[in-house]
């Protein structure tokens, strides 16, 4: 570790991480020369291979949340995440087989288009409504992650962070268009990958020699960072077997299905089995690569049972505390996490001896001794976060991969993963953009406000609708600082919104007879009906997928009663 | 009253290189069709969560 946690980066780091951001600027720039009509400035030249769909959606999907926070999450609470992930073979099977094929058979550039031709105006408006709000304000989260990436860098303030680092993905954007996004998206991913498999690599070499795989196993059991499936019934656990199969699925089903940043993906497929192929390439790659993702964390977490971490890994946050007069009292924090660090690892090197040696009782006293220790550990970690943050709203567990990355990974890589996250985090929130323009431009402006006008006129609107969802990102971003884990905050928005959409699409799919003022009533009620669940019940968020859903289409289900037995009772208007 | 239905959802036209017919076929050996595609996907996600179940079985 690089002394005194100064984290940072050298000239050649800084050479790679420029190169790469400019380069892929550039290259969007290039990729996109000469488009200057609506339509391929929104839904791209439609040729693309089922590997570059696959790809394309797996990197939308990942982003640099996924890359920051999972790692995080992996380390705090083990394995258990996965699980919501559980629901995404089932939910792209079902969308590979009902929606895809509606999608292309009519031709939409936005997926709300295909409530308007269902149901009528109103239910596309809403569909399109409430993609906007929710995906405004998820894209805002977008912006988070990179901006925590830069905070701990360059130890900015993270609100300058946000701000700057947002304002420099709308002018990205708006300049390169999100066909060349796209089209380098499936780069970059790869370069994550190469650049996780390094971090993984990296962290084996540094766990203590003689470490074998049944010891590391052993003991990331025995601290329950391996606990992969709960199968406990109770609603209020957040990630369950039953809550990822059932809840999990709904969740999927509303982002790979009716969320317009996804469905501009796979629609893009050269033909109906490209999209299909792609789409299945997402399913069976998904849970492999999360639990990959997951496990890096568990490593991390082994990691630093033996390499002292920093009691606080935000350090930036951490010295601003120092700063304000608390030195003093965060010292002495400090002084009790190594006191505490250094008895866990002796704890931890008694467990192992036992196990090497066979002795049983030895074993389980060392283990209960551990279970103690850590105990204490954590309860210095929680004084701390409530010194730096007496509100316990943020989340430490964002910073743990990107500390160890600056801290431990050699100058040069470390400049091309920042670089290869940052652009990740980039293209994701371009494409999001890019979603949230086509959705206001096609759906709303060119549908409601100005119906006949030319294709340039159309383009630069997109672009200036681009710029405005940009700023609204940027606000919600200042805001989501003290939400949740990152990535659990983005799934949390999503759950709140989604169901109402998917309940729309069901509708509109499964039960025919249901007509367009039905839905959209119904869909307006569930939304406040799932709003107010949400602040009323203590239940995992998954579960209001299923519920959302499941409330659309009984709503909407009884309105159609209801607004055909009052066609019945009411007399037709006489003629005159 | 209610809205007109909606006749101008994006005027939409072909996507350039979009060749849905013949899409019944997968080209993949083995399986031919997408049902068996399907299967074998719901295949895999039951193996990893055996596989899940069992690692935390084996490391409570």
């Amino acid at each position: 570790m690089r002394g005194a946690w100064k984290l940072f980066m050298n000239a050649l780091d800084y050479v790679v991480l420029l190169g790469t951001i400019l380069g892929i600027a550039l290259f969007g720039m290039w990729r996109t020369r000469g488009r200057h009509n609506l339509d391929s400035y929104l839904r791209g030249s439609g040729e693309s291979r089922w590997f570059v769909v696959g790809l394309s959606v797996m990197a939308t999907q990942a982003s640099a949340v996924t890359f920051l926070s999972t790692p995080g999450q992996g380390f705090a609470s083990g394995l258990g995440f996965i699980q919501i992930y559980f629901g995404m073979p089932i939910a792209l099977i079902i969308i590979a087989a009902v929606f895809l094929p509606i999608y292309r058979r009519l031709h939409v550039i936005t997926a709300y288009e295909y409530l308007g031709r269902r149901f009528d105006a109103k239910a596309r408006l809403l569909g399109a409504g409430i993609f906007l709000l929710q995906r405004g304000l998820g894209a805002g989260i977008t912006i988070y992650a990179p901006a925590i990436v830069l905070s701990t860098v360059f130890g900015w303030r993270l609100d300058a962070t946000i701000i700057c680092s947002g304002l420099v993905v709308i002018a990205y954007t708006v300049s390169g268009g999100s066909d060349a996004v796209n089209e380098t998206q499936k780069y970059q991913i790869g370069v994550i990958f190469a650049g996780m498999v390094a971090a993984c690599v990296v962290l084996l070499h540094k766990l203590p020699a003689g470490l074998h795989l049944a010891d590391a196993l052993t003991l990331a059991g025995g601290m329950h960072k391996l606990q992969a499936v709960n199968f406990s019934t109770n609603p209020r656990e957040r990630y369950t077997l039953w809550s990822g199969v059932l809840g999990a699925t709904f969740l999927m089903l509303a982002y790979f299905g009716t969320d317009q940043s996804q469905v501009q993906r796979y629609i893009s497929g050269a033909s109906l089995r490209e999209s299909r192929l792609g789409l299945m390439f997402n399913a069976v790659c998904k849970i492999p690569m999360q639990f990959f993702i997951l496990s890096l964390g568990v490593l991390l977490f082994l990691f630093y049972q033996f390499e002292k971490p920093p009691v606080y890994f935000n350090q930036v946050e951490w010295k601003h505390q120092e700063e304000r007069g608390d030195a003093g009292r965060m010292q002495a924090i400090e002084a009790d996490f190594d006191t505490a660090h250094d008895r866990e690892r002796l704890q931890l090197e008694a467990w192992l001896n036992a196990r090497r040696t066979g002795d049983s009782v030895a074993e389980t006293a060392a283990r209960a001794s551990v279970s103690t220790a850590h105990e204490q550990v954590e309860a210095i970690r929680a004084q701390a976060e409530l010194a730096v943050d007496p509100t316990g709203k943020k989340k430490d567990t964002d910073y743990v991969f990107i500390t160890f990355i600056l801290g431990y990974l050699p100058h040069g890589i470390i400049g091309l993963l920042v670089a290869t996250f940052f652009a990740a985090a980039l293209s994701a929130k371009a494409a999001e953009l890019n979603a949230l323009g086509s959705a206001t431009t096609v759906d709303f402006y060119r549908h409601v406000i100005k119906r006949q006008a030319s294709d340039a006129h159309y383009l630069a609107a997109s672009k200036w609708f681009t710029v405005f969802w940009g700023l609204v990102s940027i606000s919600f971003a200042l805001s989501a600082t003290l939400a949740e884990n990152l990535i659990q905050a983005v799934n949390i928005v999503g759950s709140i919104f989604y169901p109402v959409m998917l309940g729309l699409f069901m509708v509109g799919f499964f039960l025919r007879h249901i007509g367009g003022t039905a839905v959209f009533w119904g869909a307006l009620a569930t939304q406040v009906l799932v709003i107010a669940l949400y602040f009323r019940l203590n239940i995992s968020y998954l579960w209001y997928n299923l519920i959302g859903c499941a409330a659309c289409v009984l709503f909407s289900s009884i309105l159609q009663v209801v607004l055909g037995l009052a066609d019945r009772i009411t007399p037709p208007p006489s003629k005159s | 009253m209610n809205p007109p239905a909606d006749k101008t959802a994006g005027s939409p036209g072909k996507m350039p290189g979009s060749t849905d017919s013949g899409d019944c076929e997968t080209g993949l050996p083995l399986l031919r069709s997408w049902h068996r595609v399907y299967l074998f996907v719901f295949g895999c996600f039951v193996l990893w969560v055996v596989l899940l179940a069992m690692l935390t079985m084996f490391f409570p």
